[in-house]
């Protein structure tokens, strides 16, 4: 097939939180031979409105995102929440104005989550990524129970020779996240994301993998609050990549897995600071 | 329906938290092996869906089809707008048939309605017969917690205890002892009640019956022994056909407890004919509006096809962690915080839409197909619009949407939030306590960001590699 051309929407948590990720899925993408274009303009899909009862702001970001995004062959989001909103929720928006709805539902037949885009359309046949040892994949909501994202990030982790998947219990169930739902009703949030950590305990897998940050975040943070110090959190498209072993903090030096290159070898540290960087 | 404020103390209590444990795994697990012995679980949804759409897509229609068909069978047809009249209806038929005692099988309207409250008002004596409900009944008419398992948030140490108190007998702590224990007291409440007042899961206009679906007996015993029955129940019951209801009876039990069919489903119709040897000699059906009709046509239309498994508060990892009484009347859940607001009032739920993490879990759970993150989103867009949420919360939701609207803007606010994120974090990997979210580190911390943006590196990686 002809060189596609995808617009990555690189998500707003991926850009303030964990660049990394942002780069992986580059990688990935540009690896699988496509023509990666990163819309500089591109901000947030407008999510956080629409799920917290703001309409016009929602319908108002959703715009911006289809007139940024609407040139490209595809779109990709490494995120399955993130591209459900383009995907699912965007040509609603629009029921009086068909125009935008027409242009709504265009970009959403043309958006994909990023493991759901390399195996359903680049039918990629291998992945750079080397990880060793043993994984638990998290299934996050939206991807698992709106996009059918199930078997596509397994198929791909199934590629990397080194990894081996043991699932947990429960691992289509929530982390407790929800977007606002996390500040809204911590207590609650914490409480749902505590049953989802002793399960990823419970599986032995050294890395618990999912396709969502705010997932990410959500689990990382209760699991180090609950005293684990070993289990990596990890994105998939970092393991894919093969950029999961970040060699330092940023504030140290390099290490931000923006080199075209994917990263230098380096200790495998706790996965938001550098080597052993120091719990509390 | 102070939601929020519930919270705490139900994540604090031990006993509460080992009973949702307990109930989550027995529910989530049954249903799952009843609906995957079930020949096209997705098919017969949708087949569900259309019965129930059909009803409501023209509900005058079917209701004045039930109640001509009922009036034939010698029932009477009563109508409500509301909780009030619902008592001051049953409380008229009871004085009529000169009732001191009614005996109950569990009704849920009858809790909206605020009934044996006004029954005892009234000098009349509830008696509640579902086992659950009796359990809550003599533990100070405790409300219930769930629709269809009113006791589940009671643990077997609690029951055993409080039997011991009311009945004055030895404590027991073996299931079938304190049913049959149960059963003594209420036999005698069976034997004396001059009427007997139930639900109904589903009203057949085509014949004008009610449809019962139980697993205790005591349905039976409440809508045939006393001479007079009354159903309560809300008007988008009504199903057209005894083929629709065989069609969502096959949803019903296994969505609800994972049961093939109920121990018992009685479809009633009618009072006792000269050559029957039971059943009433008076049936009263009262048909309670109390909001409903406001919901049809509205955007939430779909809330009226719940049939009211449960399903959807079973599957929920909220009312898993916090059980049904936080959310502080009489439907808790994903069905309860869509359908209190529309019942009770937006202004009286304000955190109920948003306690939730629209997982989505209760949608592909629901037999009938509600969209209910869908329904919660509208709910919360309808907050916003009537000015209910907070002043801080709804300035800080636009302004962030207008800074998002400009690229250059956000693009500083980014940086500027990554870098005092990391600060934050100091040397760690982690933040302990986030003072623009406190909420969030209350019981987990919250990892540190990289430090810079995606947007910055990429930049910066574009100038050192030039690309054509």
């Amino acid at each position: 097939m002809p060189t596609a051309r995808v617009g990555l929407f690189v998500t707003c948590l991926v850009d303030l939180m964990r660049p990394r990720i942002g780069f992986a899925t580059l990688k990935l993408l540009e690896d699988a031979g496509c023509e990666v274009v990163v819309p500089d303009t591109q901000t947030c899909c407008g999510q956080p409105a629409w799920n917290s009862g703001d309409a016009p702001g929602a319908v108002a970001l959703a715009k911006k995102t289809i007139a940024e995004f609407e040139g490209f062959d595809y779109i990709v989001a490494p995120s399955g929440s993130c591209a459900d909103q383009i995907r699912t929720e965007y040509p609603g928006l629009f029921a009086d104005e068909p125009n935008w709805r027409d242009r709504a539902t265009a970009l959403a037949s043309r958006t994909y989550e990023l493991t759901d885009f390399l195996v359903t359309v680049l039918k990629v046949d291998s992945v750079p990524g080397d990880y060793e040892g043993t994984v638990t994949y998290h299934d996050s909501c939206t991807g698992v129970r709106s996009l059918g994202i199930k078997e596509q990030p397994r198929a791909l982790l199934a590629k990397l020779k080194g990894v081996s998947l043991n699932e947990m219990n429960g691992c289509e169930e929530c982390c407790g996240f929800g977007g606002t739902f996390s500040v809204k009703f911590g207590e609650v949030s914490a409480a749902i994301a505590e049953r989802k950590c002793d399960n990823i305990l419970a599986s032995g897998a050294k890395a618990v993998v999912a396709g969502d940050l705010g997932c990410l975040l959500n689990i990382e943070g209760k699991l180090r609050r609950m005293g684990d110090e070993t289990t990596q959190v990890l994105h998939v498209a970092e393991v894919l990549a093969g950029q999961d072993n970040p060699p330092g903090p940023l504030s140290r030096k390099g290490g931000d897995g923006s080199s075209p290159t994917g990263s230098a070898p380096g200790v495998r540290g706790p996965l938001w600071g550098g080597p052993a960087a120091g719990g509390a | 329906m102070h939601f929020k404020a519930n919270v705490h103390a139900k994540l604090s209590d031990v006993v509460l938290q080992g009973n949702l444990k307990n109930a989550k795994g027995k529910f989530v697990t049954r249903r799952a092996e009843a609906i995957r012995d079930l020949d096209d679980f997705e098919g017969t949804r949708d087949a569900a869906a259309a019965i129930r759409n059909k009803v409501i897509d023209n509900m005058d229609l079917w209701l004045e089809t039930f109640e001509r068909k009922a009036l034939d069978t010698g029932a009477k047809v009563l109508w409500a707008k509301d909780g009030v009249e619902v008592c001051r209806l049953v409380i008229e038929i009871a004085k009529r048939h000169g009732v001191t005692k009614v005996t109950k099988s569990k009704s849920m309207l009858s809790e909206e309605a605020g009934l044996n409250h006004a029954l005892e008002a009234a000098g009349i004596q509830p008696v509640e017969t579902d086992l659950g409900e009796y359990i809550l009944q003599v533990d100070n008419n405790e409300p219930p917690s769930h629709i269809i398992a009113p006791a589940v948030h009671k643990s077997l140490d609690e029951v055993a205890d409080l039997f011991h108190k009311v009945h004055g007998t030895p404590r027991k702590t073996d299931i079938p002892a304190l049913t049959r224990e149960a059963r003594e007291v209420l036999r005698a409440h069976f034997l004396s009640a001059e009427m007997g007042l139930s639900g109904g899961n589903f009203l057949v206009a085509e014949t004008g019956s009610v449809a019962l679906v139980t697993n205790e007996g005591n349905g039976r015993m409440v809508t045939t022994m006393p001479k007079v029955h009354v159903v309560i129940t809300g008007i988008e019951k009504v199903i057209p056909t005894l083929e629709d209801l065989s069609t969502l009876m096959r949803l019903l039990p296994r969505s609800a407890t994972g049961q093939s069919i109920s121990n018992y489903f009685s479809i009633l119709t009618g009072v006792k004919k000269p050559e029957e040897h039971d059943g009433p000699e008076h049936l009263y059906f009262v048909l309670v509006d109390s909001g409903r009709a406001d919901v049809v046509g509205s955007d939430f239309h779909a809330m009226l096809r719940c049939i009211r498994c449960g399903a959807c508060m079973n599957h929920c990892p909220v009312y898993q962690t916090i059980g049904g009484h936080a959310y502080g009347w009489v439907y808790p859940g994903p069905m309860g915080s869509v359908l209190t607001p529309l019942y009770a009032g937006l202004e009286n739920s304000i955190d109920l839409p948003h306690a939730a993490t629209l997982c989505n879990q209760c949608g592909i759970v629901c037999p009938v197909k509600i969209p209910l993150p869908d329904l919660l989103r509208k709910l919360r867009e309808k907050q916003t619009e009537h000015g209910l949420r907070p002043l801080t919360e709804r300035i800080g939701l636009r302004l962030w949407a207008w800074v998002a609207q400009h690229p250059k803007l956000y693009a500083l606010g980014a940086r500027v939030g990554a870098r005092y994120l990391k600060w934050l974090a100091g040397d760690t990997d982690r933040i302990r306590l986030l003072p623009t979210a406190p909420e969030w580190t209350l019981g987990r911390d919250f990892p540190a960001p990289q430090g810079k943006t995606f947007r910055e590196l990429y930049a910066a990686r574009r100038s050192a590699t030039p690309r054509t």
